[in-house]
């Protein structure tokens, strides 16, 4: 797979390889780190059943065995320059995850997707720096994954809520995210792609990045973007929405009723120093033109009417 | 994790940032005993409540004392008061110092730049949070790269942007470079001194620290647990985390059970914008086994004034059967007492709510029905 040129040069890491339909789909070959362990183990066989081609697994010291007939190899080098992974996919426990991160981005995998949860927030910045001063992308940490209906589904969510369509989804959640598809599943609106960014302090992929994917993608009509509590992603979100996104997005921002410094389960979900309260998301957003419902199912009725 | 003043105090002594030391005491004459071994030639010392909380001195949580006997005095009224819903338990005694000037200095970790950032400010002693939203120019930032580490420039930049004169600035750079260190050293969200003090005799002092700790780290600094004070904290979310669920105490009287975090945001949202008050955030976490389910019923009820329950389970890779059943045997575990109102949706739903019908229980499709018939139960 060669990395998608950039198009644009308004996201901040517009140079790195997009991951919408076009990236992720039928050129993908995926690698599945940690995966002898009992969640990889059992998500891998999802992703298999759902048709993603799975081509390599990676747990140090188990290389030469398999799991669900795919090989397993030490190192990601070996698994690269053997099968031709160009997507990784991390279900490494917290402590191991951030090497796991690395050991990807420096076998020049492309794509990353870090499932993994309870990664220090100080072992997410360095990682970071060093991805940033990179080619590859990477997606999470503690996100459900992404998908491209039909085509390829790289994460945990359940595939079958899911159906091909013209709504792109950026969230920062994952149980909320497959209510608001199912919703948009059940009102007809299928989806290019559903990507998670996760819900820790520090990500890989922005709202932004993302959104700019969205816009450019001649596939995507709509756009749905699913915020929370904690941080100023999604007022800069909305900054970028006003500037440079042309088509229908929907929001909605979980949290309204969360109380100041208190952590809402994500580590990221937090109101704190005046900064990260959901009423001035809504605001930020609906000033840039997006409609906030005012539940998640509220999103596929907002889209339903502007794109019909 | 949030800790205590005289625990930041110490963490920030261990890489050799001047604090000023004290004692702690739990009782008024512990404070006068600790004011003969403080107060040392000034002959005074201040009494500070340890609260995980701000606003200590304008609650009047922090005194001066001149005596044994005033030290005393003013830890009856400082003990056992009410700061912001925090109990004071603990004082420390310092001895009290002649500040020439006040400075902050604090690092945090910063999600705008996805990097570490201190923040300085020659406005020391007071709300910085005000600071920043009043006059935002009196504050000075700078960003470190995390793979170098705070550099000796920035340090010095910051110390001349201060205003700090030449044969000062090395004791100050020190001193943010070991604060830099502290915080990464003990995986901390927030370092922060103020004041950071420059005494009347020129000595570089840190008066009063705060430090919050990253709960993803802990695992990697066991000796941090010791630092936990049980009376700060909530029983039931200790309860809940020590098993794997996210729970947060709130107000309202509609108990909510939810799978995933940012659903059960959405789901407390629901039921207040449907006329009621959630009583808690909970996240039951990936299997909702009978386990988990029961041990959420009993972490919600643990709340006298829990009205009726709301479960909002989505069933991904979960079955919907699987969580029906777990409910039903966690009813028969736990004496619930008040309505449960339920919405399962997802994978094998039909199944699910045939199951849950059989035990004589509704549930309902969508989000809006169920907090509706939530509301409704809890008013009774």
């Amino acid at each position: 797979m060669q990395p998608a040129p950039p198009s644009r040069q308004q996201g901040a890491e517009s140079r790195k390889p997009t991951i919408v339909s076009i990236l992720v789909g039928r050129d993908t070959r995926l690698l599945v780190q940690g995966i002898t362990g009992r969640e990889a183990t059992f998500h891998t066989g999802q992703m298999i059943e759902y048709g993603t081609p799975v081509v390599s697994g990676v747990t140090p010291g188990r290389g030469g065995s398999s799991v669900h007939g795919v090989p397993v190899f030490n190192t990601v080098a070996d698994a690269v320059a053997e099968t031709g992974a160009n997507v990784s996919i991390i279900f490494v426990p917290a402590p191991f995850a951030p090497d796991a991160i690395l050991e990807a981005v420096d076998s020049g995998i492309p794509l990353v997707i870090c499932i993994s949860e309870n990664i220090p927030a100080l072992d997410m910045v360095k990682v970071r720096a060093h991805v940033a001063a990179r080619a590859s992308r990477l997606i999470g940490p503690n996100c459900p994954g992404l998908i491209t209906p039909g085509e390829a589904k790289i994460g945990i969510m359940p595939g079958y809520i899911h159906q091909r369509g013209r709504v792109g989804l950026v969230s920062r959640s994952g149980t909320l995210t497959y209510e608001v598809v199912w919703a948009l599943t059940q009102a007809g609106l299928g989806q290019t792609t559903a990507v998670g960014i996760g819900g820790d302090p520090i990500i890989g992929t922005s709202f932004i990045d993302v959104l700019a994917m969205f816009e450019d993608d001649p596939e995507t009509e709509g756009i749905v973007m699913i915020g929370e509590i904690g941080g100023s992603e999604e007022e800069k979100a909305a900054a970028f929405i006003r500037e440079h996104v042309s088509k229908p997005v929907a929001g909605f921002i979980a949290g309204q009723t969360a109380p100041p410094g208190k952590r809402m389960g994500h580590a990221g979900a937090i109101i704190s120093g005046g900064t990260g309260a959901a009423a001035d998301k809504i605001a930020a957003l609906r000033a840039a033109g997006v409609e906030v419902a005012d539940s998640p199912a509220g999103v596929a009725d907002i889209l339903k009417a502007r794109l019909n | 994790m949030n800790i205590h003043e005289y625990q930041a105090a110490e963490l920030l002594a261990n890489y050799g940032i001047p604090v000023n030391a004290g004692i702690v005491v739990s009782d008024p004459s512990g404070a006068s005993r600790a004011f003969e071994r403080v107060a040392g030639a000034a002959g005074r010392v201040v009494l500070k409540a340890q609260v995980h909380s701000g606003g200590r001195g304008k609650a009047g949580g922090i005194k001066l004392a001149g005596s044994p006997h005033d030290a005393q005095a003013a830890a009856e009224q400082i003990l056992g008061m009410d700061i912001r819903g925090h109990t004071v338990r603990k004082l420390l005694v310092a001895p009290a110092v002649e500040i020439g000037r006040e400075y902050y200095l604090g690092i945090i970790l910063d999600r705008e730049k996805r990097g570490i950032t201190l923040m300085a400010s020659a406005e020391g002693g007071v709300d910085i949070e005000e600071v920043a939203r009043n006059t935002p120019e009196r504050i000075i930032k700078v960003t470190a790269d995390p793979l170098l580490g705070l550099l000796d420039y920035q340090a010095r930049s910051i110390a001349f942007s201060l205003g700090i004169e030449p044969p000062l600035v090395g004791g100050f750079t020190s001193i943010a470079k070991a604060l830099y260190a502290a915080f990464v050293g003990s995986d901390a969200t927030l370092a922060e001194i103020n004041p950071l003090v420059l005494t009347k005799d020129d000595r570089w002092l840190a008066l009063d620290s705060k430090m919050s700790l990253d709960d993803s780290a802990l695992p990697r600094h066991k000796d941090f647990e010791r630092l936990r004070d049980l009376d700060e904290e909530n029983a039931t979310e200790l309860r809940a985390k020590a098993n794997g669920i996210s729970f947060v105490k709130l107000d309202g009287n509609i108990g909510c059970v939810v799978n995933g975090a940012g659903l059960a945001m959405a789901t407390m949202d629901a039921v207040k914008l449907y006329g009621g008050e959630p009583a808690n955030f909970l996240d039951v976490g990936g299997g909702a086994s009978v386990e988990q389910v029961t041990l959420a019923l009993e972490l919600v009820l643990a709340d006298p004034g829990v009205r009726a329950i709301l479960f909002n389970i989505f069933g991904g890779i979960t079955r919907c059967d699987i969580v029906a059943k777990g409910i039903i045997e966690a009813r028969k575990r736990v004496d619930v007492g008040v309505p449960m109102v339920i919405r399962l949706v997802g994978t094998n739903q039909d199944e699910g709510r045939r199951i849950l019908g059989d035990a004589g229980l509704s549930s309902f499709e969508t989000m809006r029905d169920a907090a509706r018939a939530a509301v409704e139960a809890a008013r009774g």
